[in-house]
């Protein structure tokens, strides 16, 4: 059934809310891949048992990530009036337990992660009082977590695509001059201005327009697109809807990478759904104005994450950047005008249409208004998807949102902006986080990775480990690149493995100015970004490591483990996990570590009743 | 061997034009597991495509097999989350026990999306995450 006009729209919203509140309430379990990676698959079949056999009237059903994944699986018993209590940590007797507690009508405060409405006397905390969340405004990620992703009724009832049918109604100058007027940038790393995109791209000529969104979240370590797309698919949908229309598009791809089987799923089924209500397809919502959409899945490639690559390979080819300029805006998929944004920022425009560039405005900073998603991940406690107001200040996200490190190990560092990114120490936790700030201290925004390092991160084997990355997924194509972060891997392969020789720190810094300055895109232009990050703002660390000494005791070559005799109880059971042979002793008595067999892997480490262990 | 003919004539009919290339090969790694050389042969004939534009994608893409895997998937994410977390403690313990298993693929990825659960690991499309060695083991053994 194809909706045609607002009318038809308004009775599938009401349809949505009865499906979103049901009158005899719903047991919802977040279900995304964070979700199910903590066995969230075993906490929805126990609740559906548990409802079945006890005969509860609840409906059970799916939703996507609340964000908060240090608590996942995460549960939610809804009421028709709108009030939702949370409960984090689940697994299948939690349920069980849960599920009987509701037919007696005990909300269960003691196992409750906190409510959004409900009567302050259950004696379950706000949710948004929560420190996780006080700090957030969350936009993009409202209704993730509130509504079934996989019915696009829920997203309707929520308000969606109702911008859509507002903007097929204007003229697509003023859809345009809106996104223009509400200063949104790219959330894909770099911060191009959306509405100035859109305008290259409507002003380029020929009838034949492409929208892109890219959803290849290349970050190793960020995952904040994949939540989009799997629980909010109809967002990013809707948002190319608008931006298609405002740049006279009628064809769109959204390019998924490999990695996110559920997220393709979820768009194929969202896709489907927007075209069998005739949202997608031609004559869109009763106007003449017709938009289809593609799901195209990388093929596990980073560097298809930049935007002439991700060109090539929808074409079809080896996903190789080319030169700019051409631009995508003027010359991009089959050679026709394309915008390429990423999912983030599409997820954004149906916001500015519906509420209007001055509210977006009233978040972030004049510069770099509205919000930003990133994924706090690493050694912080509360890991899991936050927004917040651009501008907002570092360590505010880290300390107040996240907690901080785990057991009361001190914060030393912040990776922002994946392999193209940086290491920023504690010490500038002040900063805010936005395009120039961060680009100044010589890291960038990125897309939003966020990994938080301890004192046991060794900053010069992390730098490493980043060139590895983009050292092997570099497209090869252009010199400085291929073989600069070939050199600069060496270099830091033998510096971690203790034989660093003198000079390698100037030479590092050499070859990272080479290779930044001489690369075609961006990958090969910000690949030396960790390692010069790293060398401004640790460089003791490099030169301990010439000095034959790993501080964080990390590099194999550069520590040992000793067992202090004083505390070894002669259990034996480091000796029963050590894989490699390495310890000896006899029952009851002190144990010795051989050291030229010891792989350290630090199994013994974490089996030792003592704590007789210690690195050297 | 007809067979995989068969397989190939009917994923391209489906996807025509060397446009399509990656969704084909997609869809024939899908059905056969991976991408013999004799499939590729029969994509670049079908596609009247030089064989080595199909291998060359086919070598581009780190999703693309090329050989036989074994019965069992098991993909030890490599990302920056995961690294900070342990995962190659995860990866070495993983290849000391199922290293010469026949069954098992061993194989890294760069990151799965579930960094906040880090470290993680994929078992047969399958992501388990807060892993340590030995846990990781003994999720791998009750796939088996
Ligand atoms: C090596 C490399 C990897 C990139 N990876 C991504 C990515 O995973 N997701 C993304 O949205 N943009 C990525 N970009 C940026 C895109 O080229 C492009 O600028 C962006 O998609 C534009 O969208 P936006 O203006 O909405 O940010 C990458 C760029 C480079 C150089
Ligand atoms: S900079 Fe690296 S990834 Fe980019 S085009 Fe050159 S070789 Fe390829
Ligand atoms: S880094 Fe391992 S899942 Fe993202």
């Amino acid at each position: 059934m194809k909706l045609r006009s607002l009318e038809d729209l308004e009775r599938v919203r009401q349809e949505g809310k009865t499906l979103l509140w049901p009158a005899e309430g719903k047991i919802l379990v977040g279900m995304a891949s964070c979700g199910l990676a903590s066995g969230a698959a075993a906490v929805y079949q126990a609740f559906c048992e548990a409802v079945e056999s006890q005969g509860l009237k609840f409906r059970v059903g799916e939703t996507g990530c609340l964000g908060f994944c240090a608590r996942e699986p995460i549960a939610e018993l809804r009421f028709p009036d709108e009030t939702r209590i949370f409960y984090g940590e689940m697994d299948r007797d939690k349920a069980l337990e849960l599920a009987s507690s509701f037919s007696h009508g005990d909300l269960r405060p003691d196992l409750a992660l906190g409510r959004i409405g409900g009567d302050p006397a259950w004696e379950i905390p706000e949710l948004e009082q929560i420190t996780f969340y006080r700090g957030q405004r969350r936009r993009v990620l409202a209704d993730c977590g509130l509504i079934n992703p996989l019915d696009i009724r829920e997203y309707i009832a929520q308000g969606g695509y109702f911008a859509a049918w507002q903007a097929l109604h204007m003229p697509p100058e003023a859809v345009l001059e809106e996104i223009k007027r509400a200063g949104l940038r790219g959330r894909g790393g770099a911060g191009f201005p959306t509405g100035k995109k859109w305008e290259l791209a409507r002003s380029a000529p020929g009838p034949k327009k492409y929208v892109i969104c890219n959803g290849d979240e290349g970050d190793p370590g960020a995952y904040m697109d994949r939540s989009v797309l799997e629980g909010n698919p109809h967002s990013v949908i809707e948002g190319m809807i608008i931006g298609a229309y405002a740049v006279g598009a009628d064809e769109g791809y959204i390019y998924v990478r490999a990695e996110y089987p559920l997220a393709v799923k979820h768009l194929r089924i969202a896709v489907a759904q927007a075209e069998e209500l005739g949202l997608l397809g031609s004559d869109i919502l009763g106007t003449t104005f017709s938009f289809r959409i593609h799901i195209f899945e990388g093929a596990g490639a980073f560097v298809c994450g930049e935007e002439t690559a991700l060109i090539a390979s929808i074409e079809g080819r080896r996903g190789q950047p080319r030169p700019r300029p051409p631009y995508p805006v003027g010359s991009g998929l089959f050679g026709k005008p394309t915008v390429i944004n990423n999912v983030e920022t599409w997820a954004n425009v149906p916001l500015i249409s519906r509420h209007g560039a001055e509210w977006f405005r009233t978040l972030g900073t004049s510069r770099s208004p509205g919000t930003k998603i990133f994924s706090l991940t690493g050694k912080v406690r509360n890991t899991g998807l936050v927004e917040v107001p651009i501008g907002t200040p570092l360590g505010q996200l880290i300390s107040e949102v996240g907690g901080g490190p785990p057991q009361g190990k001190a914060l030393k560092a912040v990776q922002i902006g994946g392999p193209s990114g940086g290491c920023l120490p504690a010490e500038l936790l002040d900063l805010a986080i936005d395009y120039e700030t961060l680009t100044q201290a010589g890291s960038m925004m990125g897309s939003g990775g966020m990994v938080v390092l301890d004192e046991d991160t060794c900053m010069v084997e992390l730098a490493r480990f980043f060139l590895e990355f983009t050292q092997a997924e570099s497209c090869g194509q252009c010199p400085p690149c291929r073989i600069g972060t070939k050199r600069m891997l060496e270099i830091l392969t033998r510096i971690t493995a203790g034989r660093g020789r003198p000079g390698d720190l100037e030479l590092l810094e050499e070859l990272a100015h080479g290779v930044q300055e001489t690369s075609l895109c961006g990958l090969g232009r910000t690949a030396p970004n960790p390692v010069l990050t790293t060398l401004r703002y640790f460089r003791a660390e490099y030169e301990a490591h010439l000095a034959g000494h790993c501080p964080a005791g990390v590099c194999r070559a550069l520590f040992s483990y000793a067992i202090a005799e004083e505390k070894c109880a002669g259990c034996g059971l480091c000796l029963r996990v050590c894989p490699s042979g390495a310890i000896w002793g006899e029952p009851g008595k002190p144990h010795r570590i051989v050291k030229a067999l010891c792989i350290r892997c630090g199994a013994c480490v974490s089996v030792c009743p003592k704590g007789a262990i210690a690195k050297l | 061997m007809s067979d995989m003919n068969q397989v190939v004539d009917r994923i391209i009919a489906r996807h025509p034009g060397e446009k399509n290339l990656i969704p084909a090969l997609q869809e024939i790694q899908g059905e056969l597991g991976y991408l013999p050389e004799l499939a590729l042969e029969a994509v670049a004939q079908r596609l009247k495509i030089p064989l080595s534009r199909v291998y060359g994608v086919a070598t581009f893409y780190a999703q693309f097999r090329l050989t036989k895997p074994g019965e069992h998937l098991v993909q030890v994410c490599r990302g920056t989350a995961c690294h900070v977390r342990g995962s190659q403690v995860i990866q070495e313990a993983l290849a000391r026990e199922f290293g010469g298993d026949g069954r098992v693929s061993l194989e890294e990825v760069r990151c799965v999306g579930c960094c906040s659960l880090a470290p993680v690991v994929v078992v047969d499309g399958r992501p388990f995450g807060r892993l340590d060695p030995q846990k990781a083991v003994s999720v791998v053994r009750g796939a088996l």
